[in-house]
């Protein structure tokens, strides 16, 4: 019989907010242990917490964006477990009136485009860190609290996915998403976006839903890929040896790619939710929702589509662009000032991704903003300069600051864009290289690229390519 | 259906609390007591009337996303049972 998965995912992105949830502590990363905490977020009786409001507006922000129905007034409740790194006991978190409910993120699979159902969005404060000591013989372990009550946006999707591809794509759509609006920086080696996933199987093309295994301590996209291929398997194989699954939470052991069953007994889920006494209902008026609505930018997928149909571009070039707000965004600024949509995706693409990519800087670094770097691509469709020109050009005005009209003439790049001009180095070459001559005329059309180059060369690099291609085509075929 | 002593052992564990058998019996009692008391609320109809969630009207206050200052780690740690590292000390954590 065949199986397939049944994947649902949660996860966790941390806000970008400067201070926590429900307190004023640093939410900073990398800090000494325990020296971003205070009365309220170690969890001391006799505090209020104070919601933070722009964490507020965040979370309402993605839950807009993954087009989530929003509750007003929603409500905050108590999650309670016992863990050394939760000082309160319960965490803050919402249960009976989510912040979103009911919204669905499109993302892509094999060119096609499917819908993965958002059961919820909703905000919660993360817990401290557990710190495993290694010392020999040690029988205790430490906690640093500094993350306890940093604000969290957890998204909860319903078990829409039906291949580990589908969930690797939502991961990275979501991700997409969330840097797109900023509501997260998505930083997975901080810990700023985890997932956790859910995965049964079932007969393919059967309705009934088998029993859920969970799987935590995915900090990766790559960990969940690897972490559910495995479970597939896993499963697969007890299923087909007439076995059952069981259902339970397993930890990924990244190192060794296999999971395990927690060795903790969990008292199963059961939180015993109530409303937080000590927090009123929060009001979301239309003076905020629409405020913040007017902050949902533009979505990546719907970006992309718009790339392709307004400007021209391919399916490739679009999605590379739209693959970062601030690269899309210098995209079209650079349209503002030169309306060559196919050269300057080109340019962006072959030569400046390149350069910041090599540099490891982001296109926000770049030192060359989008008009000026629109001109560069405008002297080089005008025919002024060529393309290697035009990438020393570029160079120098990074490093000079100069305009690229004015490095141009500097330089005395000029392309030789004309017949007369270029005549004397065609004649030239041709006599200089009897090699490659005698090729062309033998019927080896390839050969007049090294002559090309060698024109190139004479003239320095400032001969129009194509036209001494032309030109080189024409005086050898005069001589057949 | 009444409550019963294990229901009791059961949320006494979650919550942590160790009871004697004794108590269990007596908080099943008690706790029964109690929810048949709740259940008289049910006798309401309350269809067509918002759920409440709060004893206060109001709403929330909210602050801005300011950074204000923090504690100094020894005070944090002052009333920690154990310490070291600038950390709370537990005991070994398994999972």
């Amino acid at each position: 019989m065949h199986y397939e998965p049944v994947i649902g995912l949660e996860t966790h992105a941390e806000l970008l907010t400067a201070s926590k949830l429900w307190c004023g502590c640093s939410i900073r990363f990398g800090r000494p242990p325990n020296t971003q905490t205070c009365p309220v977020c170690l969890g001391m009786p006799g505090t209020l917490p104070v919601l933070n409001e722009r964490a507020l507006e965040l979370a309402l922000r993605a839950a807009l964006a993954l087009g989530c129905r929003i509750n007003r007034p929603t409500s905050f409740d108590r999650k309670n477990y016992y863990y050394p790194d939760l000082p309160k006991n319960y965490q803050i978190s919402q249960n009976y009136c989510n912040l979103g409910e009911d919204g669905r993120l499109e993302i892509p699979v094999n060119g096609e485009v499917r819908a993965v159902g958002i059961s919820n969005v909703h905000l919660e404060e993360d817990a401290g860190k557990n710190l495993h000591v290694d010392y020999p013989g040690a029988d205790y372990s430490l906690v640093d609290l500094n993350r306890a009550g940093t604000p969290l946006l957890e998204i909860v999707t319903a078990p829409d996915m039906r291949a580990v591809e589908e969930a690797v794509s939502f991961m990275q759509t979501l991700r997409r998403l969330l840097l797109y609006t900023e509501v997260s920086d998505c930083k997975m080696q901080e810990g700023s976006l985890r997932f956790e996933a859910s995965i049964s199987m079932r007969p393919a093309g059967t309705n009934r839903l088998g029993p859920r295994v969970e799987i935590k301590n995915l900090n990766s996209i790559k960990a969940v890929t690897a972490a559910l291929e495995y479970e597939v398997r896993r499963q697969s194989r007890l299923l087909q040896d007439g076995g059952e699954v069981k259902q339970e939470t397993r930890l990924w052991d990244e190192e060794r790619g296999r999971s395990a069953r927690m060795r903790t007994k969990e008292e199963a889920h059961d939180y015993r939710y109530f409303p937080d006494p000590d927090l009123l209902p929060v009001a979301i008026g239309d003076a905020l929702l629409d405020r913040v609505r007017a902050t949902v930018p533009e979505l990546p997928l719907a970006r992309r589509e718009r790339f392709i149909a307004e400007h021209g571009l391919s399916d490739y070039n679009a999605s590379v662009l739209t693959d970062s707000k601030e690269l899309a965004d210098y995209f079209e600024g650079c349209l503002q000032h030169h309306e060559a949509p196919e050269s300057i995706a080109n340019w962006l693409l072959n030569v400046v991704l390149g350069q910041i990519n090599q540099r490891d800087i982001s296109i926000r670094e770049f030192e060359l903003g989008p008009e000026r770097l629109a001109e560069l691509v405008r002297l080089m469709d005008e025919g002024a300069i060529n393309q290697q020109a035009a990438r020393d050009v570029m160079e120098k005005m990074v490093k000079t600051g100069k305009t690229a009209g004015a490095l141009v003439k500097e330089l005395g790049l000029e392309q030789i864009g004309d017949e007369s001009d270029l005549a004397p180095l065609i004649e030239q070459v041709i006599e200089e290289n009897p090699g490659p001559v005698k090729d062309y005329l033998g019927g080896k059309q390839a050969a007049v690229g090294p002559l090309v180059g060698q024109v190139m060369r004479l003239s320095r690099g400032k001969a129009d390519p194509k036209l001494a291609n032309r030109m080189l085509r024409e005086k050898l075929e005069a001589m057949k | 259906m009444p409550i019963t002593p294990d229901e009791v052992e059961y949320v006494a564990n979650l919550a942590r609390l160790e009871l004697t058998e004794e108590e269990k019996e007596r908080f099943a009692g008690q706790l029964d007591a109690i929810l048949q008391y709740m259940e008289k609320l049910n006798e309401l109809d309350t269809s067509g009337v918002e759920p409440l969630v709060h004893g206060i009207a109001g709403r929330q206050a909210t602050r801005p996303d300011r950074v204000e200052e923090s504690l100094p780690r020894d005070e944090a740690l002052a009333n920690a049972p154990e310490k070291s590292e600038g950390c709370f000390r537990v005991p070994r954590i398994i999972e």
